[in-house]
């Protein structure tokens, strides 16, 4: 669906260059809900903006459905943005219109009658339950509302891609939930690709059907969430994830204040349903304190993080290691 | 005394009513032009913005005077006459025009560059653009900018009366200053006072109603 090939950007201020986007490749398949996460300053915002060309890159190439977007002329990349919905942190509405004339506007550039234009938008208030804030103008909606409207206002066109910039970045927790629980509605019913950047590790949680980590303008890990969570390869990543887990653990525990063996196990899916632990202390001679632990649900499936310390023989404890790795699960020793 | 006044007054809201007018065709398009011509606007043209630019900033050095002098012989083309009000709006339109451009300018540039962003993305062309999104994103700032232009013409209009423009200026200059008759001159400027306070408030009023932000 996106190919982006080789894409680099770079600013340049007082005659340094900066890359905001290095040698990036990714591929993003159709109905395919890609998050881009990364800190402030990652260049994943230029990224997005790169896609619908609102940023130029500077080389490398952007295939969507085949057509290579930086190939296309001015009136070609008109067109072919209607075929792109876009949302932004901070919504940017019109805020001299009402929500209906904001929902509107797509439609109204597209020159098509004004009773199409009607049934469309009301269809889309439906959709987005704001049927009663018709007249309303932004300055009167909540944060949430205002992105409904912006969502709305986004599928007028119909688009196949949607790209989404720190949609949720602006809004409380538990809008932030309505928000994505919309998106993944869209996407489901409308088959829609949706690329979203992000900066929060909850989003990519919940909906992220595959996530790209990005760190000083270049992609250093693309992965699902499920295996990013369960085995981070980058430092980036185990931070992001780490900032997921609500409790003390990991860097917070000091393995040398504890007589044993310090070790975090990572659960998976089914083996996080199986009573691993309790079996390990019944086939070896070993007593196992826990530190901490959680669960994360993900899109489909949950990961579960346990911190334990080991007391017993040293043999002993290693044949309880090999014996956790053996039931697929995730051993390091901290 | 009504007999002096009213005729004058109603010369200067006449003069003021179509400068505004023709200083607002010319200058409307030169602001936008300059908005959308700059650096990372929608329609970026340097070279075009640099001229401009430079060209409203020479225009807006001259003393108005000078200016309404120079611009006399083009009054005489377009109006066959220098003198009298309708002679006056030539130069009065034109000298205002690039104080329209900068007002219109800066009432433009407040708009956030997130909505443009939003109509760029969704493939919305240049007149597009400015026509469906920055204008009408403009409206409150740009009604208190005329508002502004309005009483900048009460003004102008006023110094044009010194040198045969008529409206209430010439009539205080005329009476007041050189037959000394004093109370003509108080009375001419109660009344412009009067049309600025009462311009200035229905332009805050009105782009307080506007405004839905």
């Amino acid at each position: 669906m996106i190919k982006i090939e080789n894409l680099c950007k770079f600013f340049e201020t007082n005659g340094r260059k900066t890359w905001a986007v290095k040698n990036v490749n990714l591929h993003i398949k159709q109905g395919e809900i890609f998050g881009i996460i990364g800190s402030s300053g990652a260049g994943k915002s230029t990224l997005i903006r790169c896609i619908n060309r609102l940023e130029e890159a500077d080389s490398g190439n952007i295939f969507i459905e085949g057509e290579n977007i930086y190939s296309l002329n001015k009136k070609d990349l008109r067109y072919k943005r209607k075929n792109m919905g876009m949302i932004f942190q901070h919504f940017n509405l019109l805020s001299q219109k009402t929500v209906y004339e904001n929902i509107a506007f797509p439609l109204e550039i597209k020159g098509i009658s004004k009773s199409e234009i009607k049934d469309k938008v009301e269809t889309l208030l439906d959709y987005v339950e704001l049927a009663d804030k018709k007249d309303a103008y932004p300055s009167q909606l909540s944060g949430g509302q205002k992105q409904r409207v912006s969502i709305a206002r986004a599928l007028a066109n119909e688009p196949k891609i949607l790209l989404s910039d720190e949609a949720t970045s602006a809004l409380d927790p538990k809008t932030t939930k309505s928000i994505l629980e919309l998106l993944k509605q869209i996407r489901n019913e409308f088959g829609l690709t949706i690329v979203l950047i992000t900066h929060e590790m909850e989003v990519v949680k919940d909906i992220c059907d595959k996530v790209a980590i990005m760190e000083n303008g270049e992609i250093i890990e693309v992965n699902t969430p499920i295996e990013l969570f369960k085995n981070p390869k980058t430092k980036t990543a185990q931070s992001f994830i780490n900032s997921l887990k609500t409790t003390v653990e990991g860097e917070y525990i000091n393995p040398k204040e504890f007589k044993g063996k310090v070790i975090r196990l990572s659960f998976l899916g089914e083996s996080a349903k199986e009573p691993i632990v309790s079996k390990m202390i019944k086939n070896f001679d070993i007593e196992a304190n826990i530190l901490s632990g959680n669960i994360n649900e993900l899109v489909s499936t949950s990961v579960g993080h346990l911190i334990i310390e080991l007391l017993g023989e040293d043999n002993e404890i290693n044949k309880a290691i090999n014996y956790l790795k053996i039931q697929n699960v995730n051993v390091e020793v901290i | 005394m009504a007999k002096l006044i009213i005729p004058s007054l109603l010369e200067t809201l006449y003069m003021v009513f179509f400068s505004t007018i023709f200083s607002l065709i010319l200058g409307f398009p030169l602001g936008i032009l300059l908005v959308i011509t700059e650096k990372n606007g929608i329609w970026e043209k340097p070279i075009l913005n640099k001229t401009l630019n430079g060209i409203i900033n020479v225009l807006r050095s001259f003393p108005f005077l000078i200016l309404m002098i120079l611009l006399f012989p083009l009054s005489r083309i377009i109006v066959g006459s220098t003198i009298g009000t309708t002679a006056t709006i030539v130069p009065l339109s034109i000298a205002a025009a690039p104080f329209v451009a900068r007002v219109i300018e800066s009432s433009l540039k407040e708009v956030d560059n997130g909505v443009i962003e939003f109509g760029l993305s969704m493939g919305a062309t240049v007149p597009e653009i400015i026509f469906k999104i920055l204008i009408p994103e403009a409206i409150p700032s740009l009604v208190l900018g005329i508002t502004l232009t309005i009483i900048n013409l009460i003004g102008y209009s006023a110094m044009a009366g010194a040198i045969g423009g008529g409206g209430l200026g010439d009539l205080a200059i005329r009476f007041g200053l050189y037959r000394f008759q004093t109370d003509i001159m108080i009375i001419s400027v109660i009344i412009i006072i009067l049309l600025v306070q009462g311009i200035q408030y229905l332009g805050n009023k009105l782009a307080s109603t506007v405004n839905k932000k």
